[in-house]
């Protein structure tokens, strides 16, 4: 963890004073637990076609929402008016806004114990802040990389972007945390596109870096070998663009992290969120098959299935000190063995459960929202040891593909059946790699799909993937969120061809 | 002026102040008020509720530059100096280069009528969800005596925009959003229904009256059948069409189908316009003006993007029919894009429409005329698969019902598709009469849509999902 550097701008807003008057109006309109957030955060896409300027968007967003428990009913309110009379007023409309619904609400809302943490600070870790680097250095790395790719041959069009977020975010509560943390994250992406202009139609081929809980510097070099990558992509897209499509049916697949961290975070990540399996998301993004009647027991996947929650990798999206309940950060464990044995939990979900502790995974994404339970960083634990390497897994494959980078991507309501593509797709025949196929798509269910895990790689596989735009709630929140895993080899896949599917 | 603490100043003032201190050859200054109230409920029980108040401003400075118009832009959601973002736009438009989709500022002429500029914004409260919550609390009741579990969201949203330019356009704006999803759930969640709603206010909408609509649904499905994957003829509602048409909607950019990468790419740097897509006859078209479903007649956008453009700002937007007569008419298009072309510039309004003129049939017409296929109710998590095809995926939801000799005879368990839109307007075989929809997958970006409910050919349902 990196020495606590917090933004003096954001300190400087009368922070202690505004969430005196909100809490303290609050507590006295009979109160038992209220959190007040105050939030600043800065956002910035730069977005390069094909090598020139297309869309510069520079965004702060800065604001104060309260949600407060009155008489067993939610409240919330949230305004950008940020003066002692305006958050005083919001306590009255939280209130207000719990009496209304009060009627209509049938189970009490308690919350589980945390410990009050004082007044404590935290950072997240990088180097350098990007809402301090000018746009004109942010637009002519780009172009460079951009200048790059448009120089190969066969390539036709080239974006190349960058999303950058700095969240300021100041907490207090009536149990006395009072918390100021400060997270840093970006997501440089560049996609070439090669036309085929004798045939028609087109591919494309995307960068695999992941997003990740870093500052600039993660552009510079850190943490990902951008020459290497820009390098691979022209000869990658010209192989894709040829390709024969690939022929459906059954198959083995070693899986890259670049593309598995997507369908952990879809069949494992959404479906172990407790609110979502006792049906509090059911109108919206839906239930979970891993029902709270199956914990200790559902066969998940196979024995070498081990999946942990956190929220304190260093650079995981997800990863913060303190919830936006007030509780600490923690490490948990979701699959052991194969077998769930852990949810994702807030406070009022591990309270009505009787689990306990939460394990905090509450989460609201700006000052304008309620907090509601979101993804701890949720991983797939590489081997044990030096475990096998990702040539090793697809040596023991006599018939099948090795998918790398992810794409699209798409899973029911209950979280069984899902589908994914990829950036690319290599055919493995008796162990060895044999050249690219295209339209290959792969389709499973969630407990056959782990089940049929028949290895997992060694820690040296093992990669941070993940997400800025997981989406959940309504009003819709967008949450970040990282999900480690090794590249793992799994047994008899149906694998479709998209073409075919499209009826052609 | 207002600063980043206390209370906020007129937005008209705030726009007026930015245009007077700006010291760029050219500017734009957005400012949207965003007043919104919502209730969500689950199991019985109301879970979550809020109202809120916020307010952003975007601030776009031009200057004149070697080989064109460079551009800056800065943004702020909450209480915010003003002058500042200026500054800061005007920082970023002094590095800028010459922008690729420059073009003269809108003029009055060119812009829509003004509005009362000088008005306040319009807000909005729990008062504003009208009977809905209210109506909760009994709907809790009897769902629970029944067995069934309730859950939904209602939501209210109005938004007051104000633009204004160096080039003398003031418009003021105000556009109302409302919303009711409602679903319910029986037998441990083995049996389910949707019903939602979308309207400008929801004074009119009642809980009781979705509720019937859901137990008529739930009643459908007390016999149960188990179908394999398979193409189907399908009859889809209107919500499930617009759920469908969204996408296509979106796949309408000009640029990426001339660069040969879109499904209405032609060889050689051509495109699909004027090509028939179905021998029905078909208009998918955006209105700001649609009777029901109006929206702010004026482009307004902070940033640039493929098609539209920070210069089109307070540009007038009319009907604009994407597919007409069952052809391909128009794609999307800035004004600089549109010179480039040699076609007209084309922005979408905020609303989206298919119909096929005269039709005027109902979806239990429609139900009628099907021999043997699946009734669907609405499509969930769809996304591209591939953009050649405009090939989406995703899942039917919460109600998925046999129809045999013109009848509905049961549920049947929930699909997986593959389906491009474009492939759907060309195997439709009925389409009924137009009427007010709202997408449950993508309503929170586009809500007001009126679709017809289609009768389709050959609908590809890739597996069996087995979720409820």
């Amino acid at each position: 963890m990196s020495t606590v550097e917090l933004d003096g701008e954001f300190q400087a807003l009368p922070l202690e004073a505004i969430r005196s008057a909100v809490l303290e109006r609050a507590r006295s309109l009979g109160c038992g637990h209220a959190e007040a957030r105050i939030e600043r955060i800065r956002s910035q896409v730069v977005s390069l076609r094909d090598g020139r300027l297309e869309t510069s968007a520079d965004n702060v967003e800065l604001g104060l929402g309260l949600r407060v428990v009155h008489e067993g009913s939610f409240g919330f309110a949230a305004t950008v008016e940020l003066d002692v009379d305006a958050a005083a007023a919001l306590a009255d409309q939280a209130v207000s806004a719990a009496r209304a619904s009060a009627p209509a609400v049938a189970e009490r809302v308690e919350l589980a114990d945390e410990p009050p943490h004082g007044e404590v600070s935290w950072a997240s870790s990088y180097d350098l802040d990007p809402s301090k680097v000018p746009l004109s250095e942010k637009v002519a790395l780009l172009e460079e990389w951009s200048g790059r790719l448009m120089a190969s041959a066969g390539v036709d069009h080239v974006t190349a972007s960058v999303l950058a977020v700095v969240e300021d975010k100041h907490y207090a509560d009536l149990s006395g945390t009072v918390t100021t943390q400060r997270r840093v994250r970006v997501h440089p992406e560049v996609e070439a596109t090669a036309v085929n202009n004798d045939e028609g139609g087109f591919e494309t081929m995307q960068s695999l870096a992941p997003p990740a809980g870093r500052g600039w510097e993660y552009l510079l070099g850190k943490g990902w070998d951008w020459d290497d990558e820009l390098a691979q992509i022209p000869d990658y897209l010209a192989e894709k663009l040829h390709a024969p499509s690939v022929a459906p049916g059954s198959y083995d697949l070693v899986i890259d992290p670049t593309n598995l961290w997507l369908t952990i975070h879809e069949s494992i990540g959404h479906a172990t969120e407790l609110d979502r399996a006792m049906g509090y998301e059911a109108a919206y993004a839906g239930t979970s098959f891993a029902t709270f009647d199956k914990l200790g027991t559902l066969a998940y996947g196979s024995g070498v299935m081990n999946v942990t929650g956190d929220r304190t990798v260093e650079h995981g999206l997800a990863t913060v000190a303190y919830d936006d309940e007030g509780v600490e950060a923690q490490s948990f464990d979701i699959i052991r063995e194969g077998v769930l044995v852990g949810y994702q939990l807030d406070r009022r979900i591990a309270r009505l459960m009787g689990l306990g502790r939460s394990n905090g995974c509450a989460f609201a994404d700006s000052s304008g929202h309620t907090p509601i339970q979101r993804m701890a960083n949720v991983s797939l634990r590489p081997g044990a040891g030096n475990g096998p390497t990702t040539e090793e897994l697809i040596s023991s494959v006599g018939d099948g593909f090795y998918v790398v980078g992810d794409k699209s991507w798409s899973i029911d309501m209950q979280r069984y059946n899902f589908q994914f593509t990829g950036q690319r797709f290599f055919r493995i025949e008796k162990g060895r790699l044999s050249g690219q196929v295209k339209d290959l798509a792969y389709q499973s269910r969630t407990t056959e799909f782990w089940g049929s895990m028949q290895a997992v790689g060694g820690e040296s596989t093992y990669r941070l993937g993940g997400a800025f735009n997981c989406g959940k709630g309504q009003p819709g929140q967008v949450a970040p969120v990282s999900h480690g895993c090794p590249s793992a080899l799994f047994r008899g896949v149906n694998v479709l061809n998209t073409r075919a599917e499209s009826g052609r | 002026m207002s600063g980043a603490t206390g209370p906020l100043s007129p937005a008209d003032r705030v726009v007026d102040q930015v245009l007077e201190a700006s010291a760029s050859d050219g500017c734009v200054v957005i400012v949207e008020e965003l007043s919104q109230a919502e209730v969500r409920f689950a199991n019985n029980t109301v879970t979550t509720n809020g109202v809120r108040r916020d307010r952003s401003v975007s601030v776009i400075a031009f200057r004149e530059t070697e080989g064109g118009t460079a551009v800056g832009t800065a943004s702020a959601s909450g209480a915010t100096d003003a002058i500042d973002l200026l500054r800061r736009a005007e920082a970023h438009a002094a590095t800028a280069q010459a922008a690729e989709d420059a073009a003269p500022l809108i003029t009055p002429e060119q812009s829509a009528p003004a509005g009362d500029f000088a008005d306040p914004p319009v807000m909005t409260s729990l008062e504003g969800l009208g009977s809905v919550l209210a109506g909760l609390g009994d709907a809790f009741k009897r769902a629970s005596a029944a067995g069934t579990r309730f859950a939904g969201y209602a939501e209210h949203q109005v938004s007051t925009v104000y633009l204004g330019s160096s080039t003398g356009v003031r418009l003021r704006h105000v556009e109302k959003t409302g919303k009711l999803e409602t679903v319910a759930r029986a037998d441990g969640g083995a049996r389910s229904a949707w019903v939602a709603v979308g309207a400008e206010d929801l004074a009119t909408v009642h809980v009781e009256e979705l509720r019937e609509r859901l137990d008529r649904r739930l009643a459908w499905g007390e016999h149960r059948f188990d179908l394999e994957a398979g193409r189907y003829e399908v009859v889809l509602p209107p919500d499930a069409v617009a759920d469908l048409m969204a996408p296509l909607g979106y796949a309408t950019s000009g640029r990426e189908a001339e660069e040969g990468r879109s499904v209405f790419s032609a060889p050689g740097g051509a495109t699909r316009v004027g090509e028939s897509l179905s021998s029905q006859r078909f208009s998918l078209r955006s209105d700001p003006f649609a009777p029901g479903l109006e929206c702010t007649p004026f482009l307004v956008t902070g940033a640039s993007g493929q098609d539209v453009s920070v210069f089109d700002n307070g540009l007038r937007l009319e009907r604009t029919d994407w597919i007409s007569d069952g052809r391909l008419a128009r794609l999307q298009y800035h004004r600089a894009g549109a010179e480039r072309s040699g076609v007209e510039a084309a922005a979408p309004a905020d609303n989206l429409i298919l119909e096929v003129p005269g039709a005027t049939s109902t979806l239990e017409e429609l139900v009628e005329h099907t021999e043997r296929g699946l009734l669907l109710t609405c499509l969930w998590y769809i996304r591209d698969v591939d953009p050649e095809t405009l090939l989406l995926t995703g899942l039917t939801r919460d109600g998925v019902y046999l129809v045999e000799h013109g009848e509905i005879v049961g549920s049947v368990n929930n699909f997986r598709f593959n389906e491009s839109p474009v492939d759907l307007l060309a195997k439709t075989v009925e389409a009924g009469r137009t009427e007010r929809a709202l997408s449950r997958e993508w309503n929170e970006w586009l809500n007001r849509t009126a679709m017809p409910a289609l009768r389709v050919a050959e609908f590809n349902m890739s597996s069996v999902s087995p979720a409820t």
